[in-house]
């Protein structure tokens, strides 16, 4: 009895093991996943070392050299405070970076537990749900982040959770979505005629079978949740000022890019590339485990 | 078939009541009221008083959610508090521009986009699909904000051709306000194209792999006639939808555009009121643009239903 339990644990671990090397493999053979893995990898292997890296300080002002163009000292120039551009560059990314990770993990898990939840029980519970969901898809995100950062501030404690709320109720509708396809094979039927509960039943039996739609949708909610995150720097609710973030670069510089466009294009070029890379691993991500994720609403 | 479509009614109206309460609560939870914020720190004594006599803000939340509800409903928005206007007057002309904006973007936006996904569709994998979905990627990708601040700095610093901000008050004739939108409508339509484009795409892909598609290829039928005949009516029923969504998803952004462009709308105000502390002008957007989105997939619904017989009795069975 308990020999045949270990090979089975033994088995499955092959087989997960095997899964991701078949999925990563099958995402590195598409040029598309290649380029936007190796750009979301660097991105991040950018944002952990750049302090260590970054040849100048962040928040050092220095009138003497406002406003240079690049240079062989300064490589990306410098911004209207003499602030280096290359330093604040290198490590604009490092917050969005981790209040949207973040985030995208309180979303996917949330979203997922609620969604497969719903999906399985069905009845009232499904309907209030439902609603509420419906309800929070109707408000524009930027109207919502906006009330949310007023009341309760920008700090990280309040946008990982605020950010993680809000996205994770597209993630809902998609298990949800997703457990609908496969609550009424045998084997959900077998786990209910076993007796076990709904939440074994959830874990042991759905989770499994829904987990590859839930990660996709988080890979691209996570490049939604980066969109809003900037943004809010952008219009001057996000990160307070000293701190390096591209939005907020973005929206400094703005003003003065008629004569020093330099301070504008370095962020502008690392964020898109940033956004770009994760939408295209999401998608090659997402045709490695064969979902097609074009007929969903991008709301 | 009524009983559907009053169904969806009912739907929509029950989002919109959960919206009023999501977005009051939202506002009545913030540190102090209408009158501090407004009014700011130091107001103390008789003229925080005489201000919350006036907006009623010493009934308890309930009441006030109650009136508030019914005076929208009858179309008084209620005043707003830095402009000491009502708000519906503010709005109105704000929407007009927003319409302005929305619309001339979905007039270029919905053709393009059509055509577009039907070429990507047709040459599927060759090189017209590569490029130019290549192109949708990076311009649905890309925040507005991002796209927006490129297009000022090609087109109206590098090439000088076109204003870069708008600078006309928020009342202006439409006639005077159109010169002005080149530059929003081409950062707003792009985003819009590029996901319509896909959505098209996809969904002719679709089409063209479906056994009645095969069935009149091996009949013989003409590789044009069949495209037209069998594969657009069908391929672009669900476009409505995904037109839809698409408006309503662009709510968010074109706030962004807006004001990067510095553009007198809906989108604008949002930002504005925000920065304000102006409670009642926040609440009232976010009920008008809650109805846009309710609004927009409702009539979607009810069209797609109207073209697509088949559907009618495949929601009733469900």
């Amino acid at each position: 009895m308990k020999n045949t339990e270990l090979e089975t644990i033994e088995e499955k671990q092959i087989s997960t093991f095997d899964r991701v090397s078949e999925v990563l493999i099958a995402i590195f053979s598409r040029p598309s996943g290649m380029i936007g893995f190796s750009i979301v990898i660097l991105h991040i292997i950018i944002a952990i070392i750049s302090p260590l890296i970054v040849p100048y300080d962040y928040k050092e002002i220095n009138s003497l050299i406002m406003l240079k163009p690049p240079n062989e000292t300064f490589f990306f120039g410098t911004d209207q405070l003499g602030r280096d551009v290359f330093t604040r560059t290198l490590m604009g990314g490092r917050i969005a970076l981790f209040v949207t990770f973040f985030g995208t993990i309180i979303a996917i898990a949330w979203g997922g537990f609620v969604g497969i939840f719903c999906g399985l029980v069905g009845g009232k519970i499904d309907d209030i749900v439902m609603r509420i969901i419906d309800a929070f898809l109707a408000i524009p995100w930027i109207l919502a982040m906006l009330l949310i950062v007023v009341i309760l501030g920008t700090s990280t404690q309040v946008l990982i959770p605020a950010l993680g709320f809000f996205y994770g109720k597209g993630i809902v509708r998609v298990a949800r979505a997703a457990t609908h396809d496969v609550i009424a094979r045998d084997f959900i039927m077998a786990a209910k005629a076993r007796g076990h509960g709904n939440f074994s039943i959830i874990w042991n039996e759905l989770l499994p079978n829904v987990r590859d739609a839930i990660m996709v949708e988080g890979a691209m909610r996570w490049s939604w949740m980066l969109l809003a995150f900037s943004s809010l720097s952008f219009l001057g609710f996000g990160v307070s000022p000293p701190t390096p973030d591209w939005g907020l670069m973005i929206s400094e510089g703005r003003g003065l890019m008629s004569f020093a466009y330099w301070s504008v294009i370095a962020p502008i070029v690392a964020l898109s590339s940033l956004i770009i890379g994760i939408n295209l691993s999401a998608d090659a991500f997402a045709k490695a485990l064969g979902i097609d994720r074009t007929q969903k609403a991008p709301v | 078939m009524f009983l559907l479509i009053l169904k969806r009614l009912g739907l929509g109206l029950i989002t919109i009541i959960l919206v009023s309460v999501i977005i009051f609560t939202g506002v009545e939870v913030l540190p102090g009221d209408a009158c501090t914020s407004f009014l700011e720190r130091e107001a103390k004594g008789e003229l925080l008083e005489i201000c919350r006599e006036k907006l009623g803000l010493n009934v308890p939340a309930i009441e006030r959610y109650l009136t508030w509800s019914y005076n929208a409903l009858n179309g008084d928005l209620g005043f707003s508090l830095s402009g000491q206007k009502p708000i519906s007057e503010i709005i109105s002309v704000r929407i007009r521009n927003s319409l302005v904006l929305a619309f001339t973007a979905i007039i270029i936006g919905i053709p393009l986009a059509i055509i577009l996904g039907i070429i990507t569709a047709l040459w599927r994998d060759k090189l017209p699909d590569i490029f130019i979905s290549t192109i949708a990627i990076f311009s649905m990708t890309i925040p507005e904000f991002i796209s927006a601040t490129i297009l000022i700095l090609v087109v109206a610093i590098w090439l000088n051709w076109l204003p870069g901000i708008v600078i006309v008050s928020s009342n202006t004739t439409i006639l005077e306000l159109l010169p002005n939108i080149i530059l929003p409508v081409i950062a707003i339509s792009m985003v819009m194209t590029a996901h319509m484009l896909r959505m098209v795409r996809s969904n002719i892909i679709q089409v063209l792999s479906s056994d009645y598609v095969q069935m009149a290829k091996l009949k013989g039928v003409p590789y044009w006639k069949m495209v037209f005949v069998h594969v657009l009516p069908n391929g672009l029923l669900p476009a409505i939808n995904i037109i839809a969504l698409t408006i309503a998803w662009l709510l968010g952004g074109v706030v962004v555009t807006e004001v990067v462009f510095n553009y007198p709308g809906l989108g604008r105000l949002v930002i504005e009121s925000i920065s304000d502390r102006d409670l009642p002008v926040v609440q009232a957007l976010a009920l008008i643009l809650a109805l846009i989105y309710v609004g927009v997939n409702l009539t979607a619904d009810l069209l797609t239903l109207l073209v697509n017989p088949r559907l009618r009795t495949l929601q009733i069975r469900k």
